[in-house]
């Protein structure tokens, strides 16, 4: 008995040779081949792999709900005993929902704005549980308090555009949850949040998950979130997967030289100032896949069979698959010598300052009536203060709307700031004509978040590094062509990249080598100073490397200073050399590297620093729940902004903001803890 | 004969020389010229391609006008004022018109149905008997040139239709033939590759170029065309109208008036609505209140009535100043321009407000922000980052307006406030059909002639419009 049930529940899912590709044309491109594993109830697996492996058509394929040009080619999908592939479309429709149900990245897009919660849960109920009327009602509140939403009743009538971004993914769970499914698939669930919303929500997920038995499909490009959720973990590359292990086995030993390299990239304390490993290359065309190993060309280790022949499974430890040559011939894996260490000059703290901002203030007016009568303020940035100086890295932490970038933008002048000062080099920006300006723009330059959105797709690579160095008429770039041309390229390959590439397109790019010709044309006016606006969290991990690589050797070339805005706490720790968390538009907490990460004193920044997914079994660090989410800042709360978030907030906290407190000569904390 | 320059004739080469240096640039840019193949690609694109092409030939045809110098004999009368220097007629004709001359001269009385040889209302006619009395009968009367070379063998008509439709078919064949042998001759000689293998790429749809559809619409319209030629040398194909015109020749005369209002319209609206769709997205503020108030105000009045407003106002001037107008046809010309202008400054709003929103939403990208922390001029920014990223929109609405523009020309003389009534065109011939449909027996050839050549007019132009929107589309062709 006991062991029927084992094999029922081994058997919630299996997958074998399953085969995506997708038309181009007249021909087909493989874009997942052969892929095989399985799901028992109650566990989670996780996929891991880097954008275009094709993860997210696999989680499709098994609902059967590939875009057109997407076909199946062959293999098995067994759900419950049941071969999906095989099944009539209308008996699928009551496995979509009824046994699996799937959970998409982006909640803003994957809820109808138009049709009210209740209407949205209501839908499934009727569909999969035959529900009527007020039982519809009932359930549907069960789910929504199941979810976590506070004041159910309320919520069911609203509509999703009155929910914020967290309390949207909640709603889709309640959503997917409804028809019952036996398993719960999760298209990167929490890419799109913060960290503070992230960890909420993966609590959820593994509450929900344990009491209803659910099994889990995890897809994800995060090792921290797999550390968290996962109890087994596939790795996929271009379209196979490469290696399965449990989780314990999966983060003590990974085994192909793919996932060893993933962890390498990561940033991290332990290789802070040095340079991080990177996967050189790019994953393979779907149009032009290697016949061997797939991986072999990005490989270290590999050698002429790698290129010749495809790996098969091997079995290396208990429940641990491995498809490499290397642990036929182990001999061979010995590490090609560690990478050569480059020790970033510390330089001294009391440099003179490049940047000082102090008590910039960003105000949008909220207009109102006929006559566009401001009626109140967004107070975007309200009072930050920061000083930046040369060859340093200044890190600005926060949540999405804490008004980071506004700082970024405002103090590059594309925003007018409200109030405040903004010095470069003692010469203040602020309220500038454009032609005061222009001389000061070549000093300060910005990289983007969106590498695909940051470039001309209409212009040239050449025209596009050119652009700045016509604008502002640079010194020793006459405007002869050749000598202008003779600079670009000389940017180009500080930058990594073949001086021939400026003639051509930004389409013809990946998305890394995008970043470096954004880099490129920041660096084309020799600036003194660079606002990274989030300059890899569109990148994948061992891209994500490369360009810190980057950015790091720029640093220790050129003396450039950065002021790095960003949500990802690794990437600071690993570049940073001081920190500034922002909340709701005020800088809650400053100072160095080692102050602010290792002894967080704010409780805000306690509570972001334990909510990131540590890429270690061993270091998940007791996670603060803070409860809500940041308010709006058109109506920030009365008092400490942070206060009804605040385990420790008192009376005073609610009464006034708190003043600075400084706990040493660089480190300064605004919290009435500290008084 | 005296070269004639009519404005709409300047504007309508303008328009050559401007689509010629747009050809030019989208052979330069690799970005543009990629769009273009992917149009070449298309089958149905390159199909109605193919049909327009052949409008817009017989519209250029009739674009180069000239006054035929008079006989000294009929000269006298006519231009009696200036006896010593060469006359010329007061009628301006056209190339095409030269060309059609047979079709232009041969009127009838009245009606006649297609390919008839006697006209379609019965007249009294006197005829002397063999005894030689003369005898009032009431009879269908023969024809002056409808299928006059038949003579007196009016039965023999079927026969003589049957040989030339035969022959017509065998010539088409055989021009077919040559063209699809020569496509493939010249696609082996550049691919360099056996005929054979040629012919074979073309028709597996293997070649760049949808040749194919190409071929197969050449074929469609030489079986249609090549016939009608035929049968126009000597019968009225689609029947003559009340003043025994050719229906033929007044449905190919209409072409240009049509080709002239679908593009010479845009023409006028394009600068304007590109213009201020942008200004307003970009600097926003009070400007994009003021153009914003201006197109919501000029979008709710109501289009025809302001159209006709302005036509009735134009046509008061016009008639109060003859002096102007040497020619009947100038007059026309005019008329037909202030139709156009009007119908220009009346439909920029839509446009208008596309390209204001793809303004807005291109003005918070990141390249435009970073041209900005370049301190490069908003001119510059306007002219090198928004205007290229919009060309797709304002390609698209130019090949859309095209056809809309056709059909409202046709609503607008149907109620009598388009072209000169003198000027044919398929609104006029429609107008002055509606009329007859009441007549027993109906007179419907002059109505189904029109409604035939525009739709298959505006059909190619809306096809068109499709093929060339998924390839400029970027959001359906993926990074592009």
């Amino acid at each position: 008995m006991s062991q029927e049930t084992t094999v029922n529940q081994e058997r919630l899912l299996e997958v074998r040779d399953l085969s995506i590709a997708f038309a181009n044309g007249r021909s087909l491109l493989a874009a997942v081949d052969d892929i095989g594993f399985a799901v028992a109830a109650g566990e989670t697996l996780a996929l891991l792999g880097e954008s275009g492996c094709g993860k997210s058509a696999t989680a499709l394929a098994l609902l059967r709900l590939l875009p057109t040009a997407g076909r199946i080619l062959g293999g098995e999908v067994s759900f419950a005993g049941r071969d999906l592939l095989r099944l009539p479309e209308a008996e699928m429709r009551g496995v979509r929902g009824g046994g699996m149900a799937m959970i998409f990245q982006e909640p803003a897009t994957s809820l109808n704005p138009v049709l009210t919660v209740g209407r949205q849960l209501a839908e499934v109920l009727e569909r999969h549980l035959g529900l009527a009327g007020q039982a519809i009602r009932a359930r549907s509140l069960e789910l929504l308090t199941a979810v976590g939403i506070a004041d159910p009743e309320r919520r069911l009538g609203e509509y999703p555009f009155q929910l914020s971004g967290g309390m949207k993914q909640r709603v889709m769970i309640a959503v997917a949850l409804a028809g019952q499914p036996r398993l719960l698939i999760a298209d990167e669930p929490t890419t799109a949040l913060d960290v503070t919303i992230q960890a909420q929500i993966l609590e959820l997920l593994q509450r929900l998950q344990t009491e209803r038995a659910m099994g889990m499909l995890l897809i994800t490009h995060d090792l921290g979130v797999v550390a968290q959720m996962a109890t087994r973990v596939g790795v996929m590359y271009a379209g196979e997967i490469v290696e399965e292990a449990p989780r314990a086995a999966f983060f003590a030993s990974p085994r192909h030289p793919y996932t060893q390299k993933l962890f390498a990239a990561l940033p991290d304390l332990a290789r802070r100032g040095r340079r991080l490993e990177t996967i050189p290359g790019q994953v393979p065309p779907l149009s032009a896949m290697p016949g061997g190993c797939r991986f072999a060309a990005r490989c270290a280790h590999a050698w002429d069979r790698c290129r010749q022949e495809a790996p098969r499974w091997r079995e290396v430890g208990p429940d641990h698959r491995v498809r490499c040559h290397l642990d036929d011939e182990p001999d061979r894996a010995r590490s090609p010598g560690s990478e050569a260490v480059s020790t970033r000059a510390t330089g001294p703290l009391a440099a003179p300052a490049l940047l000082v901002v102090a008590d910039l203030c960003v105000h949008f007016p909220i207009r109102r009536g006929i006559l566009q009568r401001p009626v109140g303020y967004v107070r975007a940035v309200d009072g930050v203060s920061l000083e930046l100086a040369r060859g340093r890295t200044l890190a600005l932490v926060g949540e999405s709307g804490c008004g980071k970038t506004t700082v970024g933008k405002a103090i590059l002048q594309l925003l007018p700031a409200s109030g405040g000062s903004v010095r470069l080099l003692g010469q203040e920006l602020v309220g500038q004509s454009r032609r005061e300006l222009r001389p000061l723009r070549r000093r300060l330059q910005m990289i983007f978040q969106d590498p695909f959105a940051s470039l001309n797709p209409r212009l040239a690579v050449g025209e596009i590094i050119g652009e700045g160095m016509r604008a502002l008429a640079m010194p020793g770039t006459h405007p002869q062509r050749p000598e202008r041309a003779a600079a670009i390229a000389a940017v180009l390959q500080q930058v990594g990249l073949d001086p021939a590439a400026a003639g051509r397109y930004p389409h013809e790019f990946s998305g890394g080598q995008r970043q470096r010709i954004a880099i490129a044309r920041a660096l084309a006016v020799q600036p003194d100073l660079v606002i990274c606006d989030e300059p890899t969290s569109a990148l994948d991990v061992s891209v994500q490397a490369q360009i810190l690589n980057l950015l790091a050797d720029l640093q220790a070339d050129l003396g450039l200073a950065y002021l790095f805005i960003t949500h990802n706490f690794a990437v600071v720790d690993h570049l940073a050399h001081a920190v500034a968390v922002m909340y709701l538009g005020r800088i809650v907490e400053q100072g160095t590297v080692d102050e602010v990460l290792r002894s967080p004193q704010h409780p805000y920044t306690r509570a972001l620093l334990s909510a990131v997914p540590s890429p270690h079994l061993d270091a998940q660090p007791q996670f603060i729940r803070l409860p809500g989410e940041i308010p709006s800042p058109a109506h920030p709360p009365e008092g400490c902004h942070f206060h009804p978030r605040c385990r420790q907030a008192s009376a005073t906290c609610r009464e006034r903001y708190p003043g600075t407190s400084t706990l040493s000569a660089t480190h300064t904390v605004r919290c009435h803890l500290y008084r | 004969m005296a070269p004639v320059v009519l404005w709409s004739d300047a504007l309508i080469w303008l328009l050559v020389l401007a689509a010629s240096v747009l050809g030019w640039l989208s052979r330069r840019n690799p970005l543009l010229r990629a769009a273009w193949q992917r149009v070449g690609r298309n089958r149905a694109g390159m199909a109605s391609a193919t049909v327009l092409l052949v409008f817009v030939c017989i519209g250029l045809l009739d674009s180069l006008h000239y006054r035929p110098r008079l006989e000294e004999g009929a000269g006298r009368g006519a231009g009696s004022s200036n006896e010593k220097t060469a006359v010329y007629s007061v009628e301006v004709l056209s190339l095409l018109d030269f060309l059609l001359t047979p079709l232009r001269t041969r009127t009838e009385k009245t009606y006649s149905e297609p390919l008839a040889t006697r006209a379609h209302a019965k007249e009294s006619i006197k005829v002397r008997d063999a005894d030689g009395q003369l005898r009032q009968s009431r009879e269908y009367p023969r024809l002056k040139h409808g299928g006059a070379h038949l003579g007196a063998d009016e039965a023999g008509r079927d026969a003589d239709v049957a040989a030339r439709l035969l022959r017509a078919l065998g010539l088409a064949m055989l021009v077919w033939s040559a063209l699809a042998a020569a496509t493939a001759a010249l696609l082996a000689r550049r691919q360099n590759c056996s005929h054979r293998q040629a012919w074979r790429r073309i028709w597996h749809k293997e070649s760049d170029l949808a040749c194919n559809a190409v071929l197969a619409t050449i074929a469609v319209l030489l079986l249609c065309g090549l016939p009608l030629a035929m049968l126009a040398t000597d019968y009225h194909v689609f029947g003559t109208d009340k003043v025994g015109q050719d229906v033929l020749y007044q449905v190919l005369k209409s072409v240009r008036t049509a080709l002239v209002i679908g593009l010479v319209t845009t023409l006028v609206m394009l600068p304007v609505a590109i213009f201020l769709g942008v200004v307003a997205g970009y600097f926003r503020g009070w400007v994009d209140d003021l153009i914003q108030y201006l197109y919501t105000t000029l979008s709710s009045i109501p289009g025809v009535l302001l159209i006709a407003a302005a036509v009735l106002m134009m046509q008061v001037l016009i008639d109060t100043h003859p002096q102007w107008f040497a020619t009947a046809a100038e007059r026309a010309d005019l008329r037909l321009l202030a139709l156009c202008f009007i119908l220009g400054v009346t439909s920029w709003t839509g446009l208008c407000r596309l390209l204001r929103g793809e303004t807005l939403k291109l003005r918070e990208l990141e390249y435009i922000q970073a041209a900005q922390a370049f301190g490069v001029s908003d001119l510059r920014i306007i002219a090198r980052h928004i205007l290229p990223n919009l060309m797709h929109i304002v390609i698209i609405a130019l090949v859309m307006d095209f056809s809309s523009l056709v059909l409202a020309e046709a609503v607008l003389s149907y109620v009598g406030i388009g072209v000169d009534p003198t000027m044919i065109s398929f609104g006029t011939m429609i107008n002055n059909a509606r009329l007859e449909l009441a007549r027993e027996p109906m007179v419907w050839w002059s109505l189904a002639a029109a409604f035939v050549f525009m739709f298959t007019l505006v059909l190619a132009a809306n096809l068109l419009a499709d093929a060339v929107r998924d390839a400029f589309d970027p959001r359906l062709t993926g990074s592009a």
